[in-house]
């Protein structure tokens, strides 16, 4: 019987394209934001009210993920950005590898500001695998309950900035903004946080300023 | 389910040492799973059955360890574990910068074969 002891990271190739996608996206000066959130959440909508405040100002390119259709990317693609859709074809996550080769068919990818990953909707799985961007975001909205920070910590842990989503339902939902505060302050008390619609657009210019600041802070590291 | 994604790259690494170090049959296979990884060892272990069904594998074992979670506080560098997931306050002066020692390892550690 033989021995062989390994200490192989299973995530090791992942890690591997995602540091070589980073070093793209920073060769780029990309902020390259990788938004996750379980589905239903209003991702696309998000974006879609992002890229309205700011085409014209920021050059951007989306990365949609989703299973099967593209029913995303073409609501993105009427906004007037680049967009590439990523099929994963039942696969419950992004990885590193196909963000990797989507970058390589945005038309456009050497004149690129911001590029939101928009990641398969899932609050566990892509939590796990680093995609090389800059900043995790999650996505949660008012509809689906306050508990949902504390039923998956990996992923509100990891990001750098929480969006709460369908803030004008708030009133029609048991949602409790001060458990929600409390929970994420004992979780990621560094996580910018933004209370956010979709629908009425409110709010989203303090998650469009962060972004602008970001880019500035990003393209300063150059 | 990405534990099935997980098993598919863990099988290729084994395939793979198996053939350089000149391996017919594994007997064994030892995994750390750290408990703040979003990897579930039942959903591992099922990942295994449905997928090593080759005769490098016939009557492997798959062993999976679980490690606990154990942060440092970045304040008062107090180490401590966490046992609830999502408490990430320090027990010792409740500082809630902390950085997680122990918890998100995913790694193969061994194999045994002949």
């Amino acid at each position: 019987m033989v021995h062989i002891k390994l200490e192989s990271n299973i995530l090791g190739s992942n890690e591997l394209l995602a540091r070589k996608n980073r070093n793209e996206f920073q060769n780029q000066g990309i902020l390259v934001l990788n938004m996750m959130s379980s589905p239903g959440a209003g991702k696309t909508t998000l974006l879609e009210r992002t890229i309205e405040l700011l085409n014209g100002q920021l050059r951007l390119g989306v990365i949609e993920g989703d299973l099967y259709t593209d029913q995303d990317a073409q609501r993105i693609e009427k906004k007037g950005v680049q967009v590439i859709q990523i099929n994963t074809e039942g696969t419950c996550h992004l990885d590193a590898g196909m963000v990797g080769k989507a970058f390589k068919n945005l038309p456009e990818n050497d004149n690129l500001d911001i590029i939101f990953i928009e990641n398969v909707g899932n609050l566990v799985c892509p939590a796990e695998f680093d995609l090389g961007e800059d900043c995790k975001v999650v996505v949660l909205s008012t509809a689906e309950g306050n508990d949902k920070p504390l039923k998956y910590p990996l992923i509100f842990h990891e990001s750098r900035a929480v969006i709460l989503n369908k803030i004008d339902l708030l009133p029609y939902t048991d949602f409790s903004l001060e458990r929600f505060h409390k929970d994420l302050e004992n979780i990621n008390p560094n996580a910018k946080t933004f209370l956010v619609s979709g629908r009425t657009s409110q709010g989203i210019q303090d998650w469009t300023d962060w972004l602008l600041e970001e880019v500035h802070k990003k393209k300063g590291k150059i | 389910m990405h534990e099935i994604s997980l098993m598919s790259s863990i099988l290729d690494t084994l395939r793979e040492s198996a053939i350089q170090n000149g391996i017919n049959n594994i007997k064994q296979i030892k995994l750390v799973v750290g408990k703040f990884s979003m990897a579930l060892p039942d959903s591992l272990l099922f990942a295994f059955e449905a997928l090593g069904r080759e005769e490098l594998f016939k009557g492997a074992v798959l062993e999976i360890e679980e490690r606990d979670i154990k942060c440092i506080c970045q304040d008062c560098q107090h180490p401590f574990s966490l046992d609830n997931y999502y408490n990430f306050v320090c027990p010792n002066c409740t500082g809630r910068k902390t950085e997680i020692v122990s918890g998100r390892e995913l790694y193969i550690d061994y194999y045994e074969g002949d």
